[in-house]
């Protein structure tokens, strides 16, 4: 949602500054060459509305849909070794679902909670739980109906990362928000 | 002349017994050294019965009593009387020379009873050294009948016989392994509940792949299975009944890590609630559910101790999962830790212990531990005592024990991304082998003595 907003502010900025390179003015003819240190001397600047950028097709996924909450939002959260603790890029993706859920109060999601595989099978369920509720926790804080959650804890049984290194053990400590219903097609 | 079997770690032992009291025994108490050389000619044939059954039943005994790493088979070739008979004295001295301790004597022939046709295989055990016949349960020879299509039962039974002669245990042989077998990549894991005989024979599939499915556990008292499944994405306990293939719902959603009591009349649980695990007990005739502990850490993987008093179970209320032990009833008991509680804790070594399985024994806990980068089963007293690891490698996790106590399958991931297949060890560390299975597997659970 924030980058979005950001983005059309940067675009408005663009098209004011072409705006204003292209109103040329009949400039003064000089006799001698001006030496000015005044820079804060400029040209008026006119301020009109400019219209909303058209959607492009191919250019996103359509608002509301599984791949804007993806690919805008941020579906995974990532979890420290056998922590269950949220640090503050969590909170900011989770703050980001919160807003999104709120603009698409249809929408029902599963959040499970995922372990890398270096631990016990029955004992990563247990931290699976603990991690898909703080997930869910987090986001009834920010004002989340909890009837709109579900949580689920897959162990170590669902990696998104194969090697078994660090980097892939990172990544499979996760709270995945996966969108049941309510989403619109893409 | 007699001469003495047993194998002791104790060096000189040997000397000091009197060669007299002596028979052919194997004390596998310290773990053997030295297997003891048996012969099992190939089964000789009476009543029209197939000579390729009689040779493929010797070759299951065969391989049943090696997998025990206790005895070596003298090779057919080496054998110098050929003349063997179930109903007579061998010639001792032609065994002696060959340097076989025992000798294995079976027949196998038909019988018919009322139209329908079994087979039937009679053995006899003989101490060549001590020139005589070894009773087995009191009679001087065994003799099994089954139907055609269970002849590998039979040569498991008449393993089980020898094997338990010879060493004193108790039978291991005829007996199946339930388990989770796993195909396809670790990101898109498929995974069915799979039962085999205890020598991987006769793989079956019980489930589809259609939904993950985790921790096997057989009935100590009847032919059903307990098992977690995520069946509709709701993970919850099921009941899997082997004979007639009906599945029935057994816990809550969110419940997992089941286990029979010992008495099969009960199944111990996990189930979560808002995130936070505790064990409960589901009695499987009233369907009362009754919770053992309520405690905001991670409480999980219940087993219970064969006197049905006790629970051991995985906690990380210590800061990290360690093993813990409770009363059934909820009642305090002394800790070994010193003082009185009504949960004690048994493990204080570095590293992580989880999935904690009691003996049937009844003196040990099987468990995994995690300690610096490696994965280990090991065991350890119920006092927290004497800990002991048996295996160590990239991921060894989820003992399972044989009814008799002597040997503990576990799963084994041997170097990362490397094949998950089960594996045996015996309870002194030694015999450490693969147990082969069509795809790779995980979660092993033992069933009791087949009837």
């Amino acid at each position: 949602m924030r980058r979005t907003v950001m983005s059309s502010a940067a675009i408005a900025l663009i098209f004011g500054a072409a705006a204003c390179a292209s109103k040329p003015e009949p400039e003064p003819v000089a006799d001698t060459a001006p030496v000015s240190n005044d820079t804060a001397q400029t040209e008026p600047v006119d301020e009109s509305d400019i219209e909303e950028p058209k959607r492009v097709m191919d250019a996103g996924p359509a608002a509301g849909s599984i791949e804007d909450f993806t690919v805008n939002v941020g579906d995974r959260v990532y979890f420290d070794l056998d922590q269950y603790r949220l640090d503050q890029d969590d909170q900011e993706i989770l703050q980001r679902q919160a807003a999104w859920l709120e603009s698409y109060p249809g929408v029902r999601i599963l959040v499970a909670g995922n372990c890398d595989e270096r631990g016990t099978r029955e004992y990563n369920l247990a931290l699976g739980e603990r991690r898909a509720n703080t997930v869910k926790n987090y986001l009834v804080s920010l004002g989340v109906d909890p009837a709109r959650i579900e949580t689920v804890s897959y162990g170590k049984e669902r990696p998104i990362a194969t090697e078994s290194n660090q980097a892939a053990w990172a990544l499979n400590r996760n709270g995945f928000t996966q969108i049941m219903s309510g989403a619109a097609s893409s | 002349m007699l001469r003495l079997m047993t194998v002791a770690v104790l060096t000189g032992l040997l000397a000091l017994i009197p060669a007299a009291k002596a028979e052919v025994t194997v004390n596998i108490s310290e773990g053997v050294l030295k297997p003891t050389p048996l012969a099992i000619p190939t089964f000789e044939v009476s009543g029209g019965a197939d000579s390729q059954l009689a040779a493929e039943i010797t070759e299951v005994v065969q391989n049943d009593l090696i997998s025990t790493g206790l005895f070596t088979i003298t090779p057919e070739s080496a054998h110098i009387q050929r003349d063997l008979s179930i109903d007579t004295q061998p010639r001792f001295a032609d065994w002696k020379i060959i340097q076989t301790d025992a000798l294995v004597v079976g027949e196998v022939d038909t019988v018919t009873v009322e139209g329908v046709e079994f087979i039937r295989a009679s053995v006899r055990l003989w101490d060549v050294y001590g020139e005589e016949v070894m009773r087995l349960e009191g009679q001087a020879g065994r003799r099994f009948t089954a139907k055609p299509e269970d002849w590998r039962r039979i040569a498991h039974k008449i393993a089980d016989t020898i094997y338990s002669r010879l060493t004193g245990e108790d039978p291991y042989f005829d007996t199946r392994i339930v388990y989770i077998a796993e195909t396809g990549p670790k990101d898109a894991r498929k995974t069915r509940l799979a039962i085999m005989d205890s020598d991987g024979a006769n793989v079956k599939y019980l489930t589809t792949d259609n939904n993950l499915v985790l921790s096997p556990r057989f009935s100590p008292s009847n032919q059903q299975i307990t098992y977690m499944s995520y069946e509709n994405q709701e993970p919850r306990v099921y009941l899997f009944d082997i004979q007639n293939g009906r599945q029935e719902v057994l816990g809550d959603i969110k419940t997992f890590a089941p286990r029979f009591s010992r008495d099969g009349e009960s199944v111990l649980m996990t189930k979560a609630n808002n995130g936070n695990s505790d064990i409960y007990i589901r009695d499987l005739v009233t369907q009362e559910m009754r919770r053992l502990t309520d405690n905001p850490n991670i409480d999980v993987s219940p087993s219970m101790s064969p006197d049905g008093r006790q629970v051991v179970f995985t906690s990380d209320r210590g800061g990290s999962p360690q093993l813990y032990i409770m009363n059934v009833d909820g009642s305090p008991l002394t800790c070994p830790s010193g003082g009185r509680d009504t949960v004690c804790r048994i493990t204080f070594g570095s590293g992580a212990y989880s999935a904690p399985v009691w003996s049937p024994r009844g003196d040990l806990i099987a468990f995994t531990k995690q300690l610096r980068g490696k994965f280990h089963i090991g065991v350890i007293g119920t006092d927290g005592e004497g800990e002991r690891l048996l295996t160590e490698s990239y991921l060894d996790e989820g003992p399972a024990w044989s009814p008799n106590g002597r040997v503990i399958i576990f799963a084994r991931e041997p170097y990362a991304g490397g094949p998950r297949k089960l594996w045996s060890v015996d309870l002194t560390g030694r015999n450490l082998r693969q147990v082969p299975t069509p795809t790779e597997a995980s979660d092993p659970a033992w069933s009791p003595l087949l009837n």
